[in-house]
């Protein structure tokens, strides 16, 4: 069963616009800090949506991102219009990447950043198909 | 340690934060790559890096890292220092490369990730060592 949410907001991510981004995770951050949850539940949403945020920014043509805060859970569900991922299971290994030199240069590109962001999750779920894009839901309970 | 003492030992300069040189790191961590930054930092910590993108001040800021030290005499873009001094994070610059900024921090008593990692386990797992 969904618990109801007491707060959602929707957020818009344009690709290739890096001079924003982690604009939303840092709004994000921001609303759930005032919320008032625990900071390390913070810290760990906060990482989270950045990383799939970063991931929207550099390799898709847009994509939005649904917070949304009930008294159990936060949940992120990132939804993007890009090339999508051709082999999940390999996106999924630490160090494993498709990143370009231009997008290593900017600091990132390790191969860490979907496992990561299961590590920071309770619930992770990832869909993806090849020149649609992909789907991110993310839940950490409170 | 206090990021005046950091500021001390590295000779560096201050780019935004002035009045928060009081604010204490507990932890070091060296890193070009914002994505082991933010897979790897503890919170509460001091990054050294050399990426002087906006991007290491938003990686800083979601990872709860305090304050950043800029090696190799790089400097960061103004976007950086703009959003360093809205999220208030510190920002310091240092001419040392990456190793010997690291090492003179680690010299003067700053701990790395693994071995805060190491006294959290350490202090959990001592009462059950202790006989009576």
């Amino acid at each position: 069963m969904q618990p109801e949410p007491l707060f959602t907001q929707r957020f818009e991510i344009e690709g290739k616009d890096f001079r924003n981004a982690g604009k939303a995770s840092a709004t994000v951050k921001t609303i759930l800090r005032e919320i008032g949850l625990p900071p390390a539940i913070v810290r760990r949403a906060a990482i989270a949506a950045y990383e799939a945020e970063m991931n929207v920014v550099l390799y898709a043509r847009k994509g939005t991102l649904e917070l949304k805060v009930s008294p159990s859970e936060i949940r992120m569900m990132f939804e993007d219009q890009g090339a999508g991922i051709a082999d999940i299971g390999l996106a999924m290994q630490e160090g494993y990447s498709t990143a370009s030199e231009e997008i290593r240069e900017m600091g990132f590109g390790a191969g860490m950043g979907l496992p990561n962001i299961k590590k920071n999750s309770d619930l992770f779920r990832i869909d993806s198909s090849v020149g649609r894009g992909t789907v991110l839901d993310i839940t950490i309970r409170v | 340690m206090t990021l005046e003492s950091v500021r001390e030992i590295l000779r560096c300069s201050v780019l935004a934060g002035h009045d928060q040189l009081d604010t204490e790191v507990e932890v070091g961590c060296g890193a070009d790559l914002m994505s082991d930054v933010l897979a790897f930092v503890k919170p509460n910590a001091l990054l050294l890096t050399g990426l002087t993108t906006v991007q290491s001040v938003r990686t800083a800021d979601v990872a709860e890292v305090k304050a950043i030290v800029y090696v190799r005499g790089k400097l960061p873009e103004k976007d950086a220092v703009e959003l360093a001094n809205e999220r208030g994070i510190v920002l310091l610059a240092a001419n040392l490369p990456m190793f010997e900024a690291c090492g003179r921090l680690y010299m003067h008593g700053l701990p790395g990730g693994s071995e805060l990692e190491k006294e959290a386990s350490d202090a959990t797992r001592a009462p059950l060592h202790t006989t009576v």
